[in-house]
């Protein structure tokens, strides 16, 4: 059984706007799960129905549901359902500007009941990101994007996630940060043992680490598969890697043309 | 200059008070967003409460100020829970009108239950003054300044390193990002009612016992807003170092200018400071810009 499985979901914002039309998916435990899709197909609404933060913003799981290592969690606070090991790393960063970065890695354990341990997982974010370490007493509003990222996803590391969702932590850094972020999502993967359910606009490199990937449009899934298979899929070559088959490279403002193509295949 | 001395010394009495006042009110807004128009009453309330349980029920001085504060942590609690909460989510203006609304709530109950005549504490602390050098300083001050300074003391601290203030500052910053890190946002609105009315009934409590007590303390309260913008709206350093300012402009306009024209200065630089802030610096000292989005 998967540790989160999405069933079906239909999300409305403000009563009225459909933005989740049956969506569903899988994540095994263990595992790197990526969820794919161009701006505005769902995938962050996908993320906040998960972790409950859909209710701040007028958003409702209509129908369907989501279970958590069994349970269903789609009618509970965020509050209950990061306690209950689900831990989001919001889309922007969003680290508390105002907070040094020690305070940012305290407020992250704040679900915590093991207090005395707080110290020792503050050196074990250290470990994974030398330079917040070197920043501990920064206020953290002053720091580059790579080193706010850095620390969003340090603030997640503190609150011992079962689960951890990403959104787009690749978005707005130099490619060479990209990259070190991806070691370091694989890392936490493997060495804390951290689920991980992965968006990003960055097909190419969360397909490579990630086991498993769904690409949605519109408001559900519409191809899922091992990454591997995505990977050598013609269309999700030409469309989401930005490599048609003569290696070139390919912009957005395909994906209509790639629309049409899916409607007639189907 | 022993004149201006003693001036600034009560400056600074007053002041810490209105640095107190101050705290609660920026507390509130910081984290909630609510500015409230009902902080002067609390202010009243806390000094009324203290004085029924020591003058009517002779409560020794120290339990009753012991327990104004857990009256007044409870007030705040309930005002939170039954008229803010539902309110979230509400248009800002409809917010600022239910203070307004509640601070004559507030008035019309101290004046139901206590009666709109002038009321004296007690003497409670000595009235053998204290000479430091050229001036003299009254007992009363001296602890005044010392609870002010307490109770500042006490929550810069709170805010500076429990797990609980730092979540109430985080909650202030990004209130979105609060909430995915597992922080109950409405235990946070209820905290900051909490301290606000209590260090507001500190205030009353400290008032009272200098001026006496009667149902215009809620205007001792008012001049929270020079405080405020002076030291900037969102900036708890800013709100004590605010209180301070005004509560020694005050005195010096009393103790100088007063006696050139007449009296009636003292009541009026603090807002005409408050203008010529907002005219030169409408974030204050220490407030932060981006504050014209929230
Ligand atoms: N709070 C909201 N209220 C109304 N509509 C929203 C809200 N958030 C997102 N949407 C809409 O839902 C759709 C999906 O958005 P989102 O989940 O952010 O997509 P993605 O993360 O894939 O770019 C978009 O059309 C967006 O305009
Ligand atoms: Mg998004």
């Amino acid at each position: 059984m998967s540790l989160l499985s999405v069933n079906n979901i239909e999300v409305i914002y403000n009563d009225v706007i459909l933005v989740l039309k049956g969506m569903s998916l899988d994540v095994p435990e263990g595992k790197i799960v990526t969820l794919l899709g161009a701006n505005g197909a769902g995938k962050t609404t996908t993320l906040k129905a998960i972790s409950g933060l859909l209710k701040a913003e007028d958003g409702e799981v209509t129908d369907g549901n989501i279970t958590f290592m069994g349970q269903e969690i789609n009618k509970r606070d965020a509050e209950d359902i990061v306690k209950s090991g689900i831990f989001q790393v919001m889309e922007g960063r969003r680290i508390f500007k105002e907070l040094t970065v020690t305070e940012n890695l305290i407020v992250g354990g704040h679900t915590r009941k093991d207090r005395g341990n707080i110290k020792r997982d503050i050196d074990m974010v250290f470990s994974y990101f030398p330079r917040l370490k070197e920043r501990f007493r920064q206020v953290a509003g002053y720091m580059s994007g790579g080193e706010q990222q850095m620390l969003a996803i340090g603030r997640a590391l503190m609150a011992k996630p079962r689960l951890m969702l990403m959104d787009e932590p690749s978005l707005g850094l130099a490619p060479l940060l990209v990259k070190e972020i991806f070691e370091i999502i694989e890392r936490i993967n493997k060495e804390e043992k951290t689920t991980i359910l992965l968006v990003e606009q960055n097909a190419n490199l969360a397909l490579r680490i990630a086991d498993y990937g769904y690409i949605m449009e519109s408001g559900k899934v519409m191809m899922d598969g091992d990454t591997t298979d995505l990977l050598n899929n013609p269309d999700v070559k030409e469309f989401y890697l930005g490599l048609s088959d003569v290696g070139q490279k390919k912009s957005y403002r395909d994906v209509k043309h790639y629309k049409r193509r899916k409607r007639w295949l189907s | 200059m022993d004149f201006l001395l003693q001036l600034l010394i009560s400056g600074i009495v007053v002041g810490s008070i209105y640095a107190l006042v101050a705290l609660g009110f920026v507390l509130i807004y910081k984290a909630t967003g609510v500015i409230n128009f009902a902080q002067g009453e609390f202010l009243t309330v806390g000094a009324y409460v203290c004085l029924a349980l020591v003058a009517q029920l002779q409560f020794p001085f120290w339990l009753a100020f012991l327990f104004t504060l857990v009256v007044a942590v409870l007030m705040g609690m309930l005002i939170e829970r039954v008229a803010l909460r539902p309110m979230i989510g509400e248009p800002i203006i409809s917010i600022i009108m239910l203070t307004i609304g509640l601070s004559s709530v507030l008035k019309g109950g101290v004046m139901m239950i206590w009666g709109p005549n002038n009321r004296a504490y007690p003497q409670i602390f000595s009235q053998v003054p204290i000479h430091v050098g050229p001036v003299v300083i009254s007992q009363i001050y001296l602890w005044s300044v010392g609870f002010a300074a307490l109770f500042l003391l006490i929550f810069t601290l709170f805010f500076k390193f429990s797990s609980a203030g730092i979540a109430m500052r985080a909650t202030a910053d990004d209130q979105q990002a609060a909430l995915s890190m597992g922080i109950s946002v409405k235990k946070v609105f209820g905290m900051a009612w909490c301290i606000a009315a209590l260090v507001s009934a500190v205030g009353g409590i400290l008032v009272g016992n200098i001026n006496g007590v009667n149902i215009s303390l809620g205007f001792f309260g008012l001049k929270v807003f020079p405080a405020v913008i002076l030291g900037g709206l969102d900036s708890i350093p800013g709100a004590i170092i605010g209180g301070l300012i005004i509560g020694m402009l005050e005195a010096i306009a009393a103790g100088y200018i007063d006696p050139l024209v007449g009296g009636g200065m003292k009541e009026v630089i603090p807002f005409m400071v408050l203008v010529v802030i907002l005219m030169v610096k409408p974030y204050g000292f220490f407030g932060t810009e981006e504050i014209e989005k929230v």
